[in-house]
């Protein structure tokens, strides 16, 4: 007897859809996917502003590369060194690798800290990353807290094939999405009355999609909560050199250094870990580098063991060693991409002001900024929130990715990436915006009648918008730098 | 003497409580039951699982007390960062640590509070103290060769690695090659895009689809038909790269099978799949054993009789996973045998894989015909059908980590699409190769080359081995010889052989794998890459081979 193989011979795995690509974060990447912009050939497609990458320094990586041609084991410089990374599959990284990404790691924390190479674990990108950190610390029906809004592919990434859960910590725009400390003490007693067993905190610093950073004294206390409740904390830090205003940023490394240097020894360093990727910093999300630092030898031995479900390959390791040993490259890229950062920061956020447009003010990192459309809803819900996005993706033609796919408790707010584009595209994007502003004029009139009606909301928004236009990281541009562009 | 199934749902409990550290009382929930299992049916196995069982829970209260001074500490803690925390904050921050502390005081109170150490999750401390994790045999030996390595003039001393399986003979052509095509450099774009004509990382350094470049499939499939011949033609849309061969199983692992199912592995078998099937999926192998009698080769009896097994333990078989040409044994399955493994899987219901990482590698003789899993797909059956690549083996380039999964099933491949996501090849490596793999000169070359040169090699390997009375089994493909020195072993047991291993590693300065880490049933085995070797070294090796094995000799 012959029968056909059904779906029933899967796993529940590869059946489901635990990879959560049926959201609309991942619809947009497909509407992009099947039209996307070009500037001769195809100027009515999609504009790409879902994704968070940054092309604004390749210039200085290319520049790098010809100049350091031994670095890549294919050219004639470097064909010496062929054989040895060939063959080269020690899952504890290449020695250069390790001692180069941890000298990284320490100088885009301004030298404030050091690293140290042999806590360095090697992953498939900050997604094998995040996986294994999950798996090292809980078991299937654990859960770790998330504030949101956070990013999409974490439930994915930490929740598919290891079984563990997300619970979410509700922040708002109240305080711009700021963690409060009584939230994340609710979201813990309230997963603990529902027989919910939490294993750690997941921080998102600097936060993606809100563009902003914890302050010191936040982190403080929340790795003081942590700390004693005995839970694990873990920092994802893929963001850290995309800081490009005051505050400054601050590490949760620095918080670790500093209790020890201090003699305290409060923190119990067997809960902090920290995961890394050259994808956001340097802009190598191609490169698939992942990093687990994590201070638990436990959780290091054992990331590494895992590390062998996604290794890097010896020849970008090797690559990479010799690039970020240049001590002088590295000053020199990551100024290079701050202030390049900060500039197309303030292009973008000063043209869509000059639309009526407001983001996040307090945003100071990130490639993204976090667009409140909440006027232009034609009622706060999810379903207005998706219905404009798809106006958007569809007649505005930019892919932008709605704050539901953040798990964001508010509708109404869009993350924008703006580093993934030239100059000329940003334009271009920008004048589409304009464009469907003027067209929804009335729309957004009656909106802000709406909120005029509600003396709460107005003295709000108003207070939103002074601190908007006065502050100094406002977009309204005031740099000569951005003044002359514009 | 075949298993009881209770013993598997008894010690289940014992798992949860290493994960959650759920104590004491938990603890007594589960032995109270135990102990009713014992009055009521008794026999041999619970005897010796029930002593397990209390024994573990009595290594868990000792933990758990000394780990008392530490929570002790930790519990002090708040009170010393107090005044931290005031220095730098405001009447409202200080209203939250009062906050917190009232919270925390009545966390200690709660039955659910999670007193104790925060633990790492269950999987990891089982990964960190696993055997199969740092100090089997095999990966001490290759722990040990990578800290005192041999080198004919600079440490004449250190250990000669057998123990990994790599190919340096034919390193040289690779080599020649870059140094030729050095213009298509990672960064060159290579014309492939005609945008942009200058050096570029744009499209190597940013986004890509996550199972591989197109472009790469297309080269991997062309390499992997010219590898078997051309007796076969791959589809690259059939096909998903990975970082790797490791993740590419596991993938598959987690695609046919649920937590608690088993796979069907025929023994003796590569060392590295308990881990890549088994650690974090938590599937099972079940061994089918092969015997030197049949030198190795699989019989579809023991296959019927290792599912049975499985079946009466509660086990649910979702496929067999074989190695073709076989690893360690290195021969080749017959068509005959294939088209019995379908037969059978189709009989049972279940998937089959299979490992075909050294089919480039296989360097018998001309009349032993290689036959590929996807040679005997037709409509009814391919669903089943997966097939695990990679090019670590068959071109050498273990370092550049690409593995790949062909598969007829369109909902695996579409998981797999998903799942490799974690573990994706990096974008520098995919252009190189799609480079180097794409010159169909070079490739021919390098095939024909790499299977002389294997070939030469092993026939002086296996023939001095030969000399000294050391048989290895028949092989026509792959790195090793599978070397029968059961004559040499104190006992004719895993510790008899593990002696020898240790004495090879110690006293000979060679480090090799025991056939009881490939799972081999028979003692006595060992499994000696041979494809590192150059041809000076292999004399060296022999005599310190010899060396160990008269030392034995004396002493019996």
């Amino acid at each position: 007897m012959v029968f056909k193989l059904n779906n029933q011979l899967l796993s529940r795995m590869a059946i489901g859809d635990g990879h959560g690509e049926n959201s609309s974060y991942f619809d947009g990447w497909k509407a992009y996917d099947s039209d996307p912009y070009h500037h001769q050939n195809n100027p009515d497609g999609v504009i790409q502003m879902g994704l968070a990458e940054n092309q604004l320094c390749f210039d200085k990586v290319e520049e790098w590369l010809k100049k350091n041609p031994a670095a890549s084991i294919c050219t004639p410089e470097g064909v010496a060194g062929f054989k040895d990374v060939a063959i080269f599959q020690d899952y504890h990284g290449l020695p250069q690798f390790r001692n180069a990404v941890a000298k990284f790691m320490g100088k885009v924390r301004g030298d404030r800290v050091s690293f140290d190479p042999d806590r360095i674990v090697m992953a498939g990108g900050a997604t094998g990353a995040h996986e294994t950190v999950a798996f090292c610390l809980a078991d299937p029906g654990e859960a770790l807290l998330v504030p949101t809004p956070y990013y999409p592919g974490f439930d994915r990434d930490l929740r598919w094939r290891t079984g563990v859960q997300l619970v979410p910590i509700e922040c708002d725009s109240a305080n711009n999405f700021k963690l409060r400390m009584e939230d994340l003490e609710a979201a813990y007693e309230m997963a603990k009355l529902n027989n919910i067993r939490v294993k750690g905190l997941l921080l998102t610093n600097p936060s993606n999609p809100l563009g902003t950073i914890l302050d010191g004294d936040t982190l403080r206390n929340i790795a003081a909560f942590t700390n004693e409740n005995n839970i694990h904390l873990i920092c994802d830090e893929i963001y850290s050199a995309t800081v490009f205003g005051k505050p400054d940023y601050v590490s949760i490394a620095e918080i670790v250094d500093e209790d020890r240097k201090s003699g305290r020894n409060v923190l119990n360093l067997d809960l902090i870990h920290i995961v890394y990727s050259l994808s956001k910093d340097m802009g190598f999300p191609g490169l698939r580098v992942g990093i687990v630092y994590s201070y638990n030898d436990v959780v290091v031995s054992c990331a590494r063991k895992m590390s062998s479900f996604g290794l890097v390959s010896a020849q970008t390791q090797h690559m990479i060693g010799s690039m970020l040993s240049d001590a002088e490259f590295v000053e020199e890229f990551l100024g290079a991409n701050r202030a390049r950062l900060a500039e197309r920061h303030g292009a973008f956020t000063g043209g869509l002001g000059r639309v009526g447009i407001r983001c996040l003010r307090s945003s100071n990192a990130g490639l993204f900024v976090w667009m409140d459309l909440r006027r232009l809803l034609k009622e706060q819900s999810v379903e207005a929130e998706t219905a404009l996005w798809r106006v958007i993706i569809n007649e505005v033609k930019l892919n932008v990715s709605p704050g539901s796919s953040f798990h964001c408790s508010e509708p109404g707010w869009f993350r924008v990436c703006f580093a993934n584009m030239d100059d000329e595209t940003m334009e271009v994007a920008l004048g589409r915006i304009r464009a469907f502003v003027a067209k929804h004029k009335e729309a957004m009139k009656p909106a802000r009648k709406l909120c005029a009606q509600s003396s709460l909301k107005l003295s709000f928004s108003g207070r939103i918008y002074d601190e908007f236009i006065m502050s100094p990281r406002s977009p309204i541009p005031q740099s000569p730098l951005v003044r002359a562009r514009t | 003497m075949t298993r009881s199934p209770e013993p598997d749902e008894n010690s289940k409990p014992s798992s949860n409580i290493g994960g959650g550290g759920g104590g004491v009382t938990t603890a007594m929930r589960v032995i109270i039951p135990l102990q009713g299992v014992v009055q009521g049916r008794g026999g041999v196995f619970l005897g010796s699982v029930i002593p397990c069982a209390l024994f573990y829970f009595l290594q868990l209260y000792l933990r758990r007390n000394r780990d008392d001074p530490r929570e002790a500490d930790d519990r002090s803690n708040p009170q010393n960062s107090e005044p931290r925390d005031d220095s730098g904050s405001s009447g409202q921050q200080l209203a939250e640590i009062h906050g917190f502390h009232r919270t925390s005081s009545r966390n200690l109170l709660s039955p659910r509070s999670p007193a104790g150490r925060a633990y790492v999750s269950g999987r990891a401390s089982v990964i960190a103290k696993s055997p199969g994790g740092s100090e089997s045999p095999y990966y001490a030996g290759m722990r040990k060769a990578t800290e005192d390595p041999y080198d004919e003039t600079g440490n004449p001393n250190g250990i000669i690695q057998l123990g990994l399986a790599q190919n340096k003979l034919t390193m040289d052509l690779v080599k020649e090659w870059l140094v030729k095509h050095a213009t298509e450099a990672i960064v060159g774009g290579g014309g492939d895009d005609g945008d942009d004509e200058h050096l570029s990382i744009n499209g190597v350094s940013t986004y890509q689809p996550c199972d591989g470049l197109m472009d790469l499939k297309v080269a991997v499939s062309s390499f992997m038909s010219q590898c078997m011949e051309h007796s076969v033609s791959f589809n690259p849309s059939n096909m998903v790269l990975t970082a790797g061969e490791t993740p590419a199983i596991e993938i598959l692992a987690f695609s046919l099978a649920d937590a608690g199912n088993a796979f069907l592995v025929p023994t003796p078998y590569y060392p590295g799949f308990d881990r890549d099937v088994k650690w974090r999926t938590g599937v099972e192998i079940i061994p089918v054993p092969c015997r030197s009698a049949d030198n190795f080769a699989l019989s579809i009896t023991s296959l019927d009789r290792a599912f049975n097994q499985a079946k009466k333990r509660g086990l649910r078989v979702r496929g067999v996973l074989i190695s073709n040409p076989t690893s360690p044994v290195g021969n080749l399955l017959t068509r005959e045998t294939l088209y019995s493994i379908l037969d059978f899987a189709r009989d049972k219901n279940i998937h089959v894989v299979s490992n075909e990482l050294f089919v480039g590698s296989s360097h018998g003789r001309a009349d032993e015909e290689f036959v590929s899993i996807a040679e005997l797909v037709d409509e009814v059956d391919k669903e089943r059908l997966h097939l695990v690549y990679g090019l670590s083996k068959d071109i050498s380039l273990p370092g550049f980590r690409v593995g790949v999964i062909y598969s007829f099933n369109d909902t695996v491949l579409s998981a797999a699409r998903h799942l490799t996501r974690f573990s994706p090849v990096s974008g520098p490596t995919q252009h190189l190769l799609i480079a180097m793999l794409s010159d169909v000169q070079f490739v021919q070359e390098f095939v024909k080359v790499n299977r002389e040169r294997l070939r030469r090699t092993f026939d002086a390997f296996a023939g001095g081995l030969k000399k000294m009375g050391i048989d290895c089994a028949e092989s026509n493909g792959g790195f090793f010889c599978w070397a029968n020195m059961s004559e040499w072993i104190s006992s004719y047991s895993e510790k008899g052989e593990l002696e020898l291993w240790d004495k090879l590693l110690k006293t000979g300065k060679v480090s090799v794998t025991p056939g009881s880490c490939c799972h081999c049933i028979e003692p006595g085995w060992f499994r000696f890459c041979f494809a590192t070797l150059t041809e000076r070294e292999i004399p060296v090796v022999l005599e310190r081979i010899r060396g160990v094995a008269e030392s034995c000799k004396s002493q019996s």
